[in-house]
């Protein structure tokens, strides 16, 4: 069966010019597309990020366009469209649709994604999405409600095309990666290749699984929360209204219920790339592998009955507060596990620090940074301390912007010989490396600090006392964006390169099935599948 | 060799940022508002306060030893296990009673560490009788005051609800769009101080019933460890008693649209002699029309709101 279907996709050969990628049915080319999109909607959020860091390099408002009638809104609009664009399509797209196109069919032994067409929408439906999102920042006034969009700010408190335009942005992005989670799913459970079961599974394989999982599960709800505040908005709707008896926090719990799993989605797939990577430059396998997958699967499912420590000002009830402290407090001890697991592959093992193994190794230490602070924001006794200052924001860029992002680069530097077959120049990489650990620090750890003194999050001017830390926190974003765009140079380096790679360039601590095709990996594989001991 | 280097750098840079947080713990504070370059809580000013700081305290050593663990692990297996030491890695990739330990040990920690948490919760939370303040905190309050906060766009409107005083409370100096102006006193904090503040008596049980006209606000003092969201619709209730005669900053903590940097809220505490006196002359001086409709308040001032303000009636007054 396969074979037959190998034999029909090599008679009309790869395809060339436009339709390659616009008609494009082949999982390494739209994975290709996603991460293409994902490194131009990378840098206009980090530009977006860089102009919020000018504005709050000092007191005042002195930076961004337009006067004291539209400046602290346009701040705002920054505020959303950068969580939004990271979020939607900067991360996701490169860890689901970039490295999981690219690497599950390689890994599992299978010729492609199950649904091939499928996998060209979801690509080209993120395009749409895309334009609406930018586009509602200058239609209208520009969506300035953060990216959770929380009611009735976002219905009553904000009118205009902007907002509507924000929500079918996310709309569409959600059904893009339904789709994805669909054939992802479907491609894991039904295409693996002879003998590999679920327990011999790559542990990226199984991120992705356990990701596209908490998705499916998730963006039903926010489709359904966000239809309510489309409907609010313009169809006379009262869900979120509480003068017609609608509930304003009805609209959070919603928001949450997506938003939890959200943010797991966000770091799951990193988990997964750190494993190979780390695997692969302490040359030994994976310590206590059936240990790791299931600590995903644990982090993943209880992901989804803490939302409400979102909520903890809300006003919710001392007794609703403390079981979400409980089983917030639950997650620490699957995410300890991975660590330590980490750990453990890295010990007893012969350790070489090329690239990724530095970006995978700067991943664990600062998630392990960020997990921390998360454990103390999981008190809710502290909550009415933390919540909504600074230090909410700091915590989460250490996970988000370093756990998650770090990933991304470790994949990258892991895998473009693969994907290209052009090497990165080792050098650079690591110089990409340390400019960036240097400027994320200075970024978010001072942010700790504002936080603590009490600075509110998302105000586009402070008091001028935060102005100290806030200075330091903007030499660091400037830092970090500059080392965003040296990425960009260390990619042009790399096409540059003409080192012939061999099929594991890593050699013996590289060992899943995408090492076993040749670099780049050509148009089709698997196209026979391959045996697995 | 380069995992050297690596080692030594992230050691610098870490211990570097680890000492700044142990240094907060020990940093002298100012009373009720930020300080330049501030790396810890604000002074408190409320046992609810104190009783955070104290927890807070203990779980930054606690994560701080977590994070130096990791860490310390981390440098050990760099120059320990890398290529040039190491040069034949090990096979071992099972230990079951290793894997039991690093599950056990974080439980034990975590309950270590809810068992207090809890306690924090259930004593902090709830609003309190006077009898309870004494009992949980052995503070005898002199009495007992409503107050109600209600989040408008952009400014907070306060009401005594014990005896009908109303307040318009907005930013008092910062940009001249929003912010009403004037002279600005001195010692003045940009952006937190507001034109009528917040009065209340000292060692008095302050039950705050918080809530909001159009959109989502949040209500919050760090000194006094408070911190609740404004929602239209709902009465959130909250509570404070301050120990200390002072003056106390705080700024809405819920993103309420464009002028969210611009409704801080100041509270000042007086002795009960002085807030007797503010309050006779606050009776004294009560124009009822003016106090019903905020609206009028920017209206005198010449000032036109971006929006109008979306006032629901019966909620707000
Ligand atoms: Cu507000």
């Amino acid at each position: 069966m396969t074979e037959t279907t190998a034999g029909a996709h090599e008679a009309h050969g790869t395809p060339t010019g436009w339709r390659r990628w616009l008609y494009s049915t082949n999982h390494k080319d739209i994975g290709t597309l996603y991460l293409i999109f994902a490194v131009v909607f990378g840098i206009v959020g980090g530009l977006m990020s860089v102009i919020m860091r000018m504005e709050l390099q000092a007191p005042g408002m002195d930076v961004i366009w337009g006067d004291s009638s539209t400046q602290e809104h346009t701040f705002n609009v920054l505020v959303t469209g950068h969580g939004l664009i990271m979020v939607f399509f900067m991360i996701m797209p490169a860890f689901i649709g970039g490295f999981g196109n690219w690497m599950v069919p390689l890994m599992i032994g299978a010729p492609d994604m199950a649904f091939p067409r499928m996998n060209n929408f979801s690509f080209w439906i993120l395009i749409p999405s895309a334009l609406l999102l930018v586009g509602s920042t200058v239609i209208g006034d520009g969506a300035g409600t953060g990216w959770t969009v929380y009611a009735p700010l976002s219905t009553i408190g904000m009118t205009g095309p902007s907002v509507d335009m924000a929500i079918l942005a996310l709309h569409l992005a959600g059904a893009s990666s339904i789709m994805a989670s669909i054939n992802f799913i479907t491609t894991i459970f039904n295409m693996r290749a002879p003998g590999m079961t679920l327990h011999k599974m790559p542990l990226f394989v199984w991120s992705i699984l356990i990701t596209v999982f908490l998705l499916l599960l998730s963006l039903p709800v926010l489709a359904g929360a966000i239809t309510m505040l489309l409907t609010d908005r313009n169809f006379g709707t009262a869900f979120f209204d509480a003068s017609q008896g609608g509930d304003p926090l009805l609209y959070q719990h919603l928001f949450w219920f997506f938003g939890h799993p959200e943010v797991y989605v966000l770091i799951l797939p990193s988990f997964g790339v750190i494993s190979h990577v780390v695997s692969t430059f302490s040359r030994k396998p994976i310590f206590g592998y059936l240990g790791m997958a299931y600590a995903m699967v644990a982090i993943g499912a209880v992901g989804f009955i803490v939302w409400a420590h979102h909520m903890y000002t809300a006003g919710m009830g001392v007794d609703t507060e403390a079981y979400f402290l409980a089983a917030t407090l639950v997650i620490a001890v699957p995410t300890g596990v991975k660590i330590f697991s980490w750990i453990a592959t890295m010990w007893g093992g012969s350790l070489t620090f090329e690239t990724p193994m530095l970006w995978a190794m700067g991943m664990i230490f600062l998630f392990v940074l960020g997990g921390v602070t998360g454990v103390v924001l999981a008190n809710s006794g502290l909550t009415t301390a933390f919540h909504d200052t600074a230090y909410v924001v700091g915590h989460f860029h250490y996970v988000m912007s370093m756990g998650a992002m770090f990933g991304i680069f470790a994949g990258f530097y892991y895998w473009v010989g693969k994907m290209t077959g052009h090497q990165y120049p080792e050098k650079l990489g690591q110089w990409h490396f340390w400019i960036t650990m240097v400027g994320v620090n200075l970024t978010f750890f001072p942010m700790h600090f504002s936080g603590l003194a009490g600075m509110p999050r998302r105000i586009a001017d402070y008091p001028d006392a935060y102005a100290g830390w806030n200075l330091i926190s903007s030499y660091g974003a400037y830092i970090s964006f500059a080392a965003a765009l040296f990425f960009l140079y260390v990619v042009y380096r790399t096409f540059k390169s003409d080192e012939k790679l061999e099929a594991n360039y890593w050699g013996e601590g590289a060992t899943t099935l995408e090492w076993s095709v040749p670099s780049p990996a050509p148009h089709h594989t698997h196209e026979a599948p391959p045996t697995v001991r | 060799m380069f995992g050297r280097n690596a080692g030594v750098a992230i050691a610098a840079l870490f211990t570097a940022l680890i000492a700044g947080a142990g240094a907060a713990l020990a940093q002298e504070a100012g009373l009720g508002a930020p300080f330049d370059w501030q790396m810890g809580f604000q002074e408190p000013a409320s046992p609810v306060m104190r009783d955070i700081i104290d927890f807070h305290n203990f779980m930054l050593w606690l994560i701080t030893a977590i994070t130096i663990f990791v860490l310390g692990l981390m440098l050990y297996i760099m120059f320990r296990f890398n290529a040039k030491s190491n040069p034949v890695p090990s096979k071992n990739t099972h230990n079951t009673m290793l894997e039991v330990i690093w599950t056990v040990v974080p439980i034990i920690i975590l309950v270590a560490m809810a068992i207090p948490s809890f306690k924090l919760l259930y004593k902090d939370d709830v609003v309190p009788t006077a009898t309870r303040v004494a009992d949980l905190y052995g503070i005898d309050v002199a009495g007992e005051i409503t107050l109600k906060a209600t989040g408008l766009q952009w400014a907070w409107e306060y009401e005594y609800v014990d005896n009908g005083v109303f307040l318009f409370s907005s930013c008092l100096y910062g940009p001249d769009y929003w912010c009403f102006g004037g002279e600005a006193p001195e010692g003045a904090h940009r952006l937190l101080e507001t034109d009528n503040p917040v009065v209340v008596p000292v060692n008095t049980l302050v039950k705050v019933q918080v809530t909001a006209a159009a959109v989502i606000h949040a209500w919050a003092v760090p000194a006094f460890g408070v911190k609740i969201d404004a929602v239209p619709g709902r009465l959130n209730e909250t509570w404070f008693v301050a120990e200390r005669i002072g003056t106390y900053y705080g700024q809405c903590s819920e993103l309420c649209g464009q002028y969210h940097s611009y409704m801080p809220i100041q509270v000042n505490v007086v002795s009960q002699e002085d807030y007797d006196a503010w309050l006779a002359g606050q009776l004294a001086a009560m124009q009822p029309d003016r106090l019903k409709a905020p609206t009028t308040e920017f209206a005198q001032q010449g000032i036109t709101p971006r929006r109008p303000l979306a006032v629901t009636p019966g909620i707000a007054n």
